[in-house]
């Protein structure tokens, strides 16, 4: 199909909603409900200019209480079964372990710096179970559960990390992306990607193994950078299936979200001309299906979505950062009380969905994990110096060749050299 | 044979491409149905469509951002930058992205895309719109720069960019467009990344690139009258640069002269000459010259004739050279 296709049926679909009190870009349907118009939306509101970015979840989707106890929502249902859940809820798990294991090895001297993903796990499992084989994402540098999710061996996260390498894993054989530390910058790839399926009829066709749409993932932070507004702006025009994934961790770096936005940034969307939606990001449920009808508006040719994952970095932006010196430690009290991994056990066990011999086996799981990436980390070699001057172009310049040349001739001349 | 402008030669160079392979896409401010200011993309969104050749926000961040992710989907992305002067909100993407995809891919993610930049000065164009940025994108390792010409190179040029899997810097002489020459669409082009001698001669070498090939080989013409003979040399690639025929040029006369547009200060200039003393320092009957922009922003255009450099000012380094 032609993206000229693709916009025509989009043009269809709001020409056959035109009867509707609301302009037809607020809708985002939801699993459980085809094209009705819904309240927390963007789209259906002006924007109140002055509410603050902090203010209040009070349109937040939420399926499961910090209590753990399930909610319904009018446009959104969690479908999945409890062998599902308890899938989500290992995976749970074993991110928040590599997740620890890394800031270990980062304080004994292994890793360089870590970028600890701790509190945004549900937001990175749930948006990240939410994907299918063909869909593409591409990541900030913290993307470690989704990285999980798309079957990315942690350890090839490390080696960024350990200084290794840039990047080991091969974003082909995963759909994952290399992670992207100029804040932003990924945002417009996954706008391009997109672009991209668009040409190759990979999108509204129908056929649920090729339609395909693309996560971009960015921060609170990164929504201050141009190319993400930039990003917005051609996803928008181009009516480019990808999914604005923001975590609002709430801080970039130290900077708090008031220092970024004067109104919740989901209700930016509406400026762009594509619904927005926010979510409790500390809700996997949640997080899983308002991801899953984002990518399926995306995949049937609806164009971009704005998910808010509303969230909190529980951490240091990473193990070089001090958080204590601009942040209240009540505040991470409170945010502790809504843990996105307490919350789906406390909802399991309540329920009898999982047992004891469950819980053991997980975490002998989790103690294995941990224990092959810590080994396997040491045993991680360094890089080849000569290799660089190979990867740089498709073939080496005669001047790469040279220098190659020279200084491997320059290294060998030391005593006892190798080379 | 066919005789055409040097704009034309491109139109025609980015149409073959596209029409050999479906993957060549053309994206930038007003290259759809305008054809370009330049009129270099002219026609070419009625024969291909809007989803080949895509008229895009004004937005040149944009531009080079989404054209990473149509390369990672496998396309081939034809960048037109409107301006030289208007690359820079594009910088980020072109330097810490386009060019470094390859390397931090271990080699997995090439980066088949070609930043097309209309460059220089010498149109009476209000500012922001004659500057010469070349130095800035050689300086970064995973970019290609070359600069064309003259029609052939131009046609010729283009189409081994495009097929090129490395990121090529496409730097056109803006000031040169109108100019018509003979271009073979059936000849065995040189490779994209080779310099050649345009004029030979025995006294001094002069080393030129873009707009000021022609300013130069002019130069030599009046030299010649002067009974001084200079051999021209069109470097047409600046990343990386071909050393070849620029060493055995200056192994014959002993003398060089840099000439660009472009600020001497850390210019291609300095890099050459750089080369020139570690390559060829016995060859050498004098310092290499330079000549080049001053070290100031580009002037408004009432006075851009005298700023830029011409005949008179490659005679007056000429001489120089024979007179140390």
């Amino acid at each position: 199909m032609s993206v000229a296709a693709a916009t025509t049926s989009y043009a269809a679909r709001r020409a056959r909603r035109a009867g509707a009190a609301q302009p037809p870009v607020a809708v985002i349907p939801g699993p459980n409900d085809e094209g009705v118009q819904v309240s927390h939306v963007t789209a259906d509101r002006a924007p109140e200019a002055l509410e603050s970015g902090r203010d209040g979840p009070r349109e937040l989707v939420q399926l499961l209480t910090p209590e753990g106890e399930r909610r319904e929502h009018p446009d959104y249902r969690c479908d999945l079964d409890d062998d599902a859940v308890r899938g989500l809820y290992r995976d749970l798990v074993l991110t928040r372990r590599i997740d620890t294991e890394a800031t270990a090895l980062q304080r004994q001297g292994e890793l360089g710096i870590w970028a600890s993903l701790l509190g945004q796990e549900a937001a990175q499992i749930g948006s990240g179970r939410a994907l299918r084989d063909q869909d593409y994402v591409f990541p900030t540098y913290r993307e470690h559960g989704v990285a999980w999710c798309r079957g990315v061996d942690p350890l090839r996260l490390l080696g960024l990390f350990r200084g290794v390498d840039q990047g080991g894993w091969d974003p082909r054989d995963s759909n994952f992306h290399l992670y992207t530390i100029v804040i932003g910058a990924q945002t417009l790839h996954a706008t391009g990607y997109a672009m991209g399926l668009q040409r190759d009829g990979a999108v509204g066709t129908g056929d649920p193994d090729r339609d395909a749409g693309v996560v971009a993932y960015f921060g609170d932070g990164a929504t201050s950078q141009g190319d993400v507004n930039e990003a917005f702006i051609w996803a928008s025009v181009f009516n480019a299936p990808v999914v604005f994934f923001c975590q609002n961790n709430q801080w970039a770096i130290s900077e708090p979200i008031e220092r970024q936005t004067r109104i919740p940034l989901y209700q930016r969307a509406l400026g762009f001309g594509f619904p927005g939606v926010r979510v409790d990001g500390n809700d996997v449920l949640a997080c899983h299906a308002v991801t899953a009808a984002a990518l399926q508006r995306a995949r049937d040719g609806g164009g971009p979505t704005f998910v808010e994952a509303y969230t909190y970095r529980m951490g240091a932006h990473t193990t070089s950062d001090d958080p204590t010196r601009y942040r209240l430690t009540e505040d991470l009290e409170n945010w502790k009380l809504k843990d996105p991994v307490a919350r789906v056990k406390a909802y399991l066990t309540r329920g009898g969905l999982v047992d004891d011999t469950f819980l053991a086996e997980l975490e002998a799981e989790s103690d294995a994990l941990a224990e092959r990436l810590r080994e396997a980390c040491l045993a991680m070699p360094d890089p080849d110096v000569l290799d660089i001057f190979d990867q740089v172009y498709a073939e080496p310049t005669d001047e790469l060749v040279r220098q190659k040349g020279e200084f491997a001739a320059y290294l060998a001349s030391f005593e006892g050299a190798s080379a | 044979m066919t005789q055409m402008t040097l704009a034309k030669a491109l139109t025609n160079g980015m149409r073959t491409a596209m029409e050999s392979d479906p993957k060549v896409l053309l994206m930038g401010e007003d290259v759809g149905k305008l054809g370009g200011v330049f009129r270099v993309t002219d026609g070419l969104q009625k024969d291909f469509g809007e989803d080949r050749v895509i008229d895009t926000p004004l937005s040149e961040s944009g531009i080079l951002g989404t054209a990473v992710g149509l390369a990672l989907r496998g396309y081939r992305p034809v960048c037109e930058i409107q301006f030289d002067g208007f690359v820079y909100p594009a910088y980020d993407q072109i330097v810490s992205q386009v060019a470094k995809m390859r390397f931090r891919s271990l080699g997995r993610l090439p980066m088949p895309i070609v930043i097309r930049i209309p460059f220089g000065g010498g149109i009476g164009a209000v500012e922001h719109h004659s500057e010469s940025p070349e130095a800035q994108f050689a300086h970064t390792a995973g970019l290609k720069v070359v600069a064309c010409s003259n029609p052939a190179d131009a046609y010729w040029m283009v189409r081994q960019a495009i097929a090129s899997d490395d990121p090529v810097v496409f730097l056109e002489p803006k000031r040169r467009y109108w100019e018509k020459a003979d271009v073979d669409e059936t000849a065995t082009p040189v490779p994209l990344h080779s310099s050649r001698v345009v004029r030979e001669g025995t006294d001094v070498t002069v080393l030129a690139y873009g707009p000021m090939v022609k300013t130069s080989l002019e130069a030599a013409i009046a030299a010649a009258e002067e009974g001084t003979s200079v051999e021209v040399v069109d470097l047409r690639t600046l990343s990386p640069l071909d050393m070849g025929p620029v060493l055995d040029s200056i192994r014959k006369t002993g003398r060089a002269v840099v000439v660009h547009e472009a600020v001497v200060n850390l210019g291609m200039g300095a890099e050459l000459a750089a080369r020139i003393s570690e390559d060829a320092f016995h060859s050498l009957e004098s310092p290499v010259l330079r000549v080049g922009g001053f070290d100031t922003p580009y002037p408004p255009s009432r006075i851009e004739e005298e700023y830029l450099p011409d005949l008179d000012r490659v005679l007056d380094a000429v001489d120089r050279s024979c007179a140390y």
